[in-house]
């Protein structure tokens, strides 16, 4: 299998994946897509906040 | 404490085993739950954390979120290493061993169907970037604005600007739009995702395109030489690639994600790039029937 940089993988890329994609299933805790989509907007809103006037939490996670 | 179940994926019998030391969210090891002819791919986890409430709470908590996700994409990479694996979304947890077991029972045949149709296959994500230009300063790094002589020279030089912000968004429309056509007559389905913000990304330049692949296997060689290819072809575009990813976004047959991804294009400045890849020939399949 091909090899590309195996850098860590981006945690936007991860989130593009784990919180738009996967199968949902209505588990007995699982979160509704709504509520995913919520997390998603919630995180606009900190990262703009972020923006602001707090230095980026993100940066020291990638 | 009682401990919850949290699902990774569900896969077929595994050919060869999961490495021993695996683990997953919150540092808990990775067990498999046979049932059915199915396997689903479980960690005990804290009630305290992952109970609806607290998972919620959580879920707001970006280093909580971070710490999660890769621990959930830990345990995704090792099983792409021997099997396909369905993955399953972010947070998706049951009561009990029990719980898993109903939830396979109800689903084993979209379960087997989508099996079968990812089987061997992976996913890869593909970026591009505008490379920003300088040209929102007064001066380029390349060419030193001359200082205007005149009323007339300075409205000039400002509709110069203009034009060449306005074509390297026209260009870069063209290049996305292109490679993704490109791209998708390579692949077996393709998807677009929402650009990403890159006060989130950390990236530099403005991303205009971010869609993922599904490549069979053997064919991702040649897949990855054709977008290694494509970089650096167009000056101030940025090609990245990504993967091999398990094939997150494919796990819905095709059709139906197309509008959403649409809208969620980025808001402010994306807007009129979103539009353009739809104008770009061909690339109109892109954002409609992108899965």
């Amino acid at each position: 299998m091909t090899v590309v940089e195996r850098r860590e993988v981006a945690l936007v890329d991860l989130l593009d994946r784990l919180l738009a994609g996967g199968v949902v299933i209505t588990g007995d805790i699982t979160l509704r897509i709504a509520d995913v989509d919520l997390v998603r907007i919630d995180l606009n809103a900190l990262i703009s906040s972020v923006n602001e006037n707090v230095p980026s939490p993100w940066r020291d996670l990638s | 404490m009682t401990a919850l179940r949290y699902v990774y994926a569900v896969c077929r019998p595994l050919a060869a085993p999961l490495q021993a030391e695996l683990t997953g969210v919150a540092g808990a090891p990775a067990k498999l739950l046979h049932h059915h002819g199915l396997i689903a791919v479980v960690s005990q986890v804290p009630e305290r954390d992952f109970a609806e409430e607290p998972l919620r709470a959580h879920l707001e908590d970006l280093d909580w979120l971070a710490a999660t996700a890769r621990g959930h994409q830990q345990v995704i990479d090792a099983l792409t290493a021997v099997t396909t694996p369905l993955p399953l979304r972010l947070a998706t947890v049951f009561r009990d061993d029990s719980g898993v077991r109903v939830m396979i029972e109800e689903r084993e045949e979209v379960f087997l169907r989508t099996l079968d149709r990812l089987e061997g296959r992976v996913e890869w994500g593909v970026k591009v970037y505008v490379e920003p230009t300088g040209q929102e300063e007064s001066a380029g790094p390349d060419r030193p604005a001359p200082k205007p002589a005149s009323g007339r020279d300075y409205l000039r030089q400002r509709r110069v600007k203009a034009r060449e912000h306005e074509d390297t968004w026209q260009r870069a429309e063209r290049f996305a739009g292109r490679l993704h056509s490109l791209l998708s007559e390579h692949a077996e389905a393709a998807r677009l995702h929402a650009p990403q913000n890159s006060a989130l990304s950390k990236a530099s330049g403005q991303n205009v395109l971010n869609a993922a692949y599904l490549v069979p296997r053997a064919k991702s060689e040649e897949f990855v030489e054709i977008v290694d290819r494509t970089k650096g072809e167009e000056p101030g575009m940025r090609v990245e690639l990504t993967g091999p990813w398990a094939a997150y976004s494919f796990v819905e047959p095709a059709a139906a994600e197309g509008t959403h991804v649409a809208e969620g294009t980025q808001a402010a400045e994306g807007t009129h790039t979103a539009e353009g890849t739809h104008t770009a020939e061909g690339a109109g399949s892109a954002a409609g029937e992108g899965s």
